[in-house]
């Protein structure tokens, strides 16, 4: 389909600017923001609140139009398909992970996993054995007759996780994952999100917490809608003999 | 950090040799802060001196083992049940560079703050690598302390950008002296 180089960049974000139109005002929420992420990468943005990061991630996940710049996921730029690909990109390669879980509180935990497959028209069957693969991966292979309200806070997030990676998901969108969770709930979410990426998913999370952010290789942080600043990894274990005290 | 009150917890637990002492201290602390056999046995002439601990020669000179007397006992106990001082306030280095970066003429101080939060953010990172990559309990202890620390010292350098953000004008100062020498302050652009 394409090379390996380009195989790997998962996400492309390329000069994009998204602009609001408030009465007589021109809001940027976003501007010239570029983001590249590869499989197995996984990458935080951080920003205070209106700095543009939940702008960049619903663009990323083509929940979001940008008002210029290219965008591309899994080598699919999305200015260039139609709506009706576009959704299907969104179901097959897109995981979204959210602050408040978002499941729905009628269907057990394995028929909330399995229902973007199920949206997608995949069979019951594959849907289901799918949906119970993934959520074994988030460590919930016991709980997957339990409803929502059966589960922990810490519970339902992982629910959450299975349901973004079943299937063949590529990329993972992780909005404040960790929500009102305590904290150690909170890192077994962040956690289970870096092994995703050491299984070959691309993570991008948006969240204030620097403790988070620290899980990734990357963290880039906006400020009034731009890139102000990134950094990355460096290299292994230099705090053992740097004195990070 | 106290050695001399860490000595006296090991040897709460049974009487040691002093490179056992050493050993054990690294084990039980995840090795974060080394312990050189010199301040191991200077601590201990200490606390022998102070009636804190006790010594008998076994083996000639070379092999000294000691206990835990009355004294130790106490004042260990006492040590468990008092909480360690918080820190007096003193200078702080980076809070020091930060004020006078924000009160200079023709310094970026959110470069400043910029480079300060890159080089946190990456020994929290190689915090949590190391983290992931052990199973030491008594290292992952000692890791969060060190994490929750960092992250504090994060959300202090974010609140600081904000706050020079907000108020621009009157936080960077403009060069008085050398005024064809300007540089520009990407913290004077506002956006709406």
């Amino acid at each position: 389909m394409s090379t390996s180089g380009s195989d790997a960049r998962v996400l492309e974000m390329h000069d994009v600017t998204k602009t609001y139109v408030d009465g007589a005002t021109r809001v940027i929420a976003l501007e010239d923001a570029s983001l590249v992420v590869e499989a197995g990468e996984m990458v935080a943005v951080m920003g205070t609140s209106g700095s543009g990061k939940s702008t960049l991630l619903a663009i990323a996940g083509a929940l979001l139009a940008p008002t210029s710049g290219e965008v591309a996921v899994c080598g699919q730029v999305l200015g260039q398909i139609g709506a009706r690909d576009l959704a299907r990109l969104r179901r097959r390669r897109v995981g979204f992970v959210f602050q408040d879980f978002n499941l729905l509180p009628t269907l057990t935990a394995l028929e909330n996993v399995a229902l973007p497959l199920d949206l997608d028209g995949t069979s019951s069957a594959t849907a289901r054995s799918e949906a119970r693969r993934a959520l074994a991966v988030v460590g919930l292979r016991d709980r997957s007759r339990s409803f929502p309200d059966e589960l922990s806070g810490g519970q339902r997030q992982r629910v959450a996780i299975a349901r973004a990676i079943v299937g063949r998901r590529r990329l993972l969108l992780a909005d404040e994952p960790t929500g009102a969770l305590d904290s150690v709930t909170g890192e077994a979410v962040l956690k289970g999100l870096r092994e995703r990426a050491d299984d070959g998913a691309a993570v991008v999370v948006v969240t204030h917490d620097a403790r988070h952010a620290a899980w990734a290789d990357r963290i880039v942080y906006l400020s009034d809608g731009r890139v102000v600043d990134e950094t990355r990894a460096s290299g292994p274990e230099s705090l053992l003999t740097g004195g990070a005290v | 950090m106290s050695i001399k009150h860490s000595l006296l917890v090991l040897l709460s637990e049974g009487d040691r040799y002093g490179y056992e002492l050493r050993a054990e201290f690294e084990g039980r602390t995840g090795g974060v802060w080394p312990l050189n056999v010199g301040q191991v046995y200077s601590t201990l002439d200490r606390l022998e001196r102070d009636g804190l601990v006790m010594r008998e020669d076994v083996d000639g000179e070379r092999q000294v083992r000691y206990s835990l007397a009355g004294m130790g006992r106490t004042a260990l106990a006492a040590w468990w049940a008092s909480p360690v001082p918080v820190a007096k306030v003193g200078r702080d280095d980076v809070a020091l560079k930060i004020a006078l970066a924000a009160s200079t003429a023709g310094v970026d101080v959110m470069e400043v703050i910029h480079a300060q939060r890159r080089s946190v953010m990456s020994s929290l990172q190689d915090l949590n690598r190391a983290k992931r990559a052990g199973s030491d309990e008594a290292w992952e202890l000692v890791a969060d302390a060190l994490i929750f620390r960092a992250e504090a010292e994060v959300r202090w350098l974010d609140h600081t950008a904000a706050r020079l953000t907000q108020r621009p004008r009157h936080r960077v100062a403009r060069p008085k002296t050398e005024p064809s020498e300007q540089r520009s302050s990407n913290t004077e652009e506002v956006r709406g």
